[in-house]
């Protein structure tokens, strides 16, 4: 049977600067028909979908709609083409009410009144069996609202390819449950949907079809029916590469950092980390693998001080006196003072631990300037320091006045990481220290952070690349949700093994599965 | 008394309403313009540059028309390039709008000044001023019956017809913004320009537009004060900080045109309620002269404690956009 794609996309790649964040997809998907767009972080999902949208324009590749090929340049074309995007980070103006929202940038003929379309709205909820009031303001509505207000924004403009992305991310699994069964609706209305996500259970569950993406390339398209949770994780992470980084056995290893049982809330009561418990040695890398936004960064937050606890205790044997002491009664700067480091490489890179606009030795002068006894700053030190970086890591730069914002993103986090090592700590914690790195710069900071374990450093390494997690370090903790759901020794597993412990859930959201 | 304050206030208030309500605009696409001091500024002297030109050509007699449609549209062409050289500094080219907002004042009044003192040079006066009250007598021209009607028509009655405009211009912005849709459109831009962007909106057209727009309706406030209030004599600098008032009263009627019609008579009234309270000495009226500031500090604190979202300043409000910027 030969249906006609509703939207087709043939060799789109797309490139940001020198990083290709799309190269030669090719997708397909026919009306009445729930695709899964699935990846990695940073396999250029979303980059992707913006392309289709009209947020972003494609470098090369052409985009077929009902057979004929298109040019989307702006969000309007897409429209025009009944394409409806809903944006992980909702795209609402939150003083507006759900029916302002979703009349907004439409040229309907008649006359503007807010009531009729408030009216419309209710019409296509009813349709669809959702549960809005087109009155109420956007700030007093929770997640899960939010997200149906963009879906009715779509479909009120009569969309009928729905792109969403990442739709289950913020949802509970009930919510989760509700939003399928619409899904499943409108697919059975005739629409054509696209679903970006990275939970293997909920593209079993819901899709048709799923493509795979890995680092910007397009793996392969499969029927839903025909595979299964290993073959997706296989054509998600790739085959095993060989990096060979050198790998040293831990010396003496003893427990250098207790997590006891922690558990961490945001202020609005959701659980960021749920009772973690795990140990770091010192002389040891242990890893800690995830998807983004699992609870990587509260937990290392949790451990600088910088993230408040709800319960559970950190214990930390200080190997100069032997005393334990218990981080949570600590201020950050006494955590700091005991020789825990953290660095941590946010996706803007200098969003933490940097200051842009200030040259390298002013920078390292932000962890020394306390201990200054007189009025005057000493810039001496800093200033051999911030030298001894740039030679020693070999950083790019016209010298050490400049302004770290100009620097490339490598040499900036070499930075970062230098200056962190540089003061001779005792636990080191490391997120996403070669994010954005080439293979040259990030071995170096591999070397940095082996270097760190034989000097018997417990080093704490937060990556998302799983080929090197598995390569560099000695244990890997995998959390999920905010919870460990396992730690295994790298020497003997696979990549699989961690793609699954990452992607695991609870039998809870499968319930919604196949009808 | 009380007549002529009232009367007195809305004189007053008239300037800062056309300038409250062009800055309105203009933030609510997202839009800080601080350089709406030098607008107004601008916005005067183009008037009175065209005034001054018309009068001297024409000699004597004076077409009534012309007298008015020459200044009027010198002072929005004016002040429209001023919008236009702000949007193209901020938008276009994505310049920090404090900035260039402040560069824009300083440069208003520095333009002001130099053809002020051009013109008075032109003259040969010995006063360093311009005097235009031929023109300024059109301008000025009220109801011929607002005499007749006792107080109702001074009240009411007896302005010229730009203080009218004022009004039903802040009227008009009211209306546009709450229930049109091309408002609802503006509002989006300078809440979430992202959103407005995905929606499908010219994000860029619409700064654009309401930003002129808003220059045009706050450069008449600078046409209004020479040609109305200052009975159409020009001197530097007389203008005083009525700019910055125009600014303070943006966020006293909490980014609301038709609420900015009350606060700029009550302004107004702030600032000259000191020739009005008998026995005051120079430094106690310099006091009195703080009450308008002393009123936005108090309306900012109000604000910021109840947390209503709708009476916040526009989200985005300072803060250029860029569709790609990851």
């Amino acid at each position: 049977m030969e249906t006609k794609a509703a939207i087709e996309l043939k060799n789109i790649t797309k490139t940001f600067g020198s990083i290709v964040a799309n190269k030669d997809v090719c997708l397909k998907v026919n009306r009445g028909e729930i695709l899964s767009i699935l990846g990695e972080n940073g396999s250029g999902k979303t980059t992707l979908m913006n392309m289709i949208s009209g947020i972003y324009f494609p470098d090369h590749g052409q985009i077929f709609i009902d057979g004929k090929e298109v040019v989307i340049r702006s969000p309007k074309d897409a429209f025009n083409y009944r394409i409806g995007m809903i944006h992980q980070h909702f795209k609402l103006v939150d003083v507006f009410s759900a029916a302002e929202n979703i009349v907004l940038g439409l040229e309907e003929e008649q006359k503007f009144d807010i009531n009729k379309s408030a009216e419309k709205v209710r019409q296509i909820s009813e349709q669809y069996g959702f549960d809005i009031n087109p009155n109420k303001k956007i700030y007093d509505m929770s997640v899960s609202e939010k997200q149906t207000v963009e879906i009715v924004k779509v479909l009120y403009r009569g969309a009928d390819i729905l792109i969403l992305d990442e739709p289950t991310a913020v949802l509970t699994p009930q919510e989760t449950k509700k939003l399928f069964k619409v899904l499943r609706k409108m697919r059975d209305n005739g629409k054509s949907i696209i679903i970006i996500t990275h939970k293997l259970h909920e593209v079993l569950a819901l899709s048709d079809k799923v493509a795979v993406l890995r680092k910007g390339e397009y793996i392969g398209t499969v029927e839903t029916k025909n595979t299964n949770e290993k073959e997706l994780t296989e054509m998600m992470v790739g085959k095993k590469i060989s990096l060979d980084i050198e790998r040293g056995e831990p010396k003496n290893p003893t427990d250098r950092l207790e997590v006891k049982n922690i558990n961490c809330v945001n202020f609005e009561g959701v659980k960021l980390l749920d009772n973690v418990s795990f140990t770091a040695k010192s002389g040891e890398i242990l890893g800690i693998a995830g998807i983004a936004g699992s609870g990587q960064r509260e937990l290392l937050e949790s451990i600088a001080g910088l993230q408040k606890l709800k319960e559970g205790e950190i214990l930390y044997n200080n190997p100069k006196t032997g005393e334990v002491d218990n981080l949570r009664d600590k201020t950050p700067i006494q955590i700091r003072d005991l020789g825990v480091r953290l660095s941590f490489v946010p996706e803007d890179r200098l969003g933490m631990g940097l200051v842009g606009n200030m040259d390298i030795i002013d920078n390292m002068m932000l962890r020394s300037y306390r201990k200054g006894k007189s009025l005057f700053l000493n810039r001496k030190k800093p200033k051999g320091l911030a030298e001894k970086i740039i030679e020693d890591l070999e950083v790019v730069t016209p010298n050490a006045k400049t302004p770290v914002r100009r620097l490339s993103g490598g040499n900036v986090q070499k930075i970062l990481v230098g200056r962190e090592i540089a003061s001779s700590p005792s636990v080191l914690m490391a997120a996403y220290p070669v994010r954005g790195l080439d293979i040259n710069s990030s071995y170096m900071i591999y070397n940095l952070l082996n270097k760190q374990k034989e000097n018997g450093v417990a080093v704490i390494f937060v990556g998302e690349d799983l080929d090197v997690l598995v390569e560099l370090c000695d244990r890997i903790m995998v959390i999920n949700s905010g919870r460990i759901t396992g730690i295994v020794d790298a020497r003997n597993t696979t990549k699989e093994e961690i793609g699954l412990l990452m992607t695991k859930t609870d039998s809870l959201e499968n319930q919604g599965g196949e009808e | 008394m009380i007549v002529a304050f009232i009367q007195r206030a809305v004189m007053q208030g008239i300037p800062l309403l056309f300038g409250s309500t062009g800055e309105i605009l203009t933030e609510k696409s997202g839009n800080l313009n601080l350089g709406i001091p030098g607008i107004m500024y601008v916005g005067g002297i183009s008037g009175v540059i065209g005034a001054f030109l018309y009068e001297r050509s024409a000699g004597g007699n004076l077409n009534p028309f012309l007298a008015i449609f020459i200044p009027l549209i010198c002072s929005i062409l004016g002040s429209a390039l001023m919008g236009l050289i702000y949007c193209f500094l901020t938008v276009t080219l994505r310049a920090n709008q404090n900035v260039t907002g402040l560069a824009l004042t300083t440069f208003g009044v520095g333009i002001g000044n130099f053809f002020g003192g051009s013109l008075i040079k032109i003259t040969g006066s010995d006063l360093p001023s311009i005097n235009l009250t031929k023109t300024s007598n059109y301008f000025k021209a009220s109801l011929p019956f607002a005499d007749d009607l006792g107080w109702f028509g001074k009240v009411f009655l007896s302005y010229s017809f730009l203080a009218y405009v004022a009004i039903i211009v802040a009227v008009i912005a009211s209306y546009f913004l709450k229930r049109t849709k091309k408002g609802l459109n503006l509002r989006s831009v300078g809440e979430s320009p992202a959103t407005a962007d995905a929606a499908g909106i010219n994000v860029n057209r619409y700064k654009y537009v309401s930003t002129c727009v808003g220059s045009v309706i706050a450069g008449l406030g600078g046409l209004y004060y020479v040609m109305d209030y200052a009975c159409g004599v020009w001197s530097n600098d007389g203008f005083g900080d009525r700019g910055w008032l125009a600014v303070a009263l943006v966020i006293f009627s909490i980014w609301k045109p038709n609420l900015s019609i009350l606060g700029s008579i009550l302004f107004g009234g702030l600032l000259i309620v000191h020739n009005y309270i008998p026995g005051l000495g120079v430094s106690t009226q310099e006091i009195f002269q703080m009450l308008p500031y002393v009123v936005t500090i108090i309306v900012l604190v109000f604000t910021s404690m109840r947390k209503k979202r709708e009476n916040q300043p526009p989200a985005s409000l300072g803060l250029s956009y860029f569709r790609e910027e990851r």
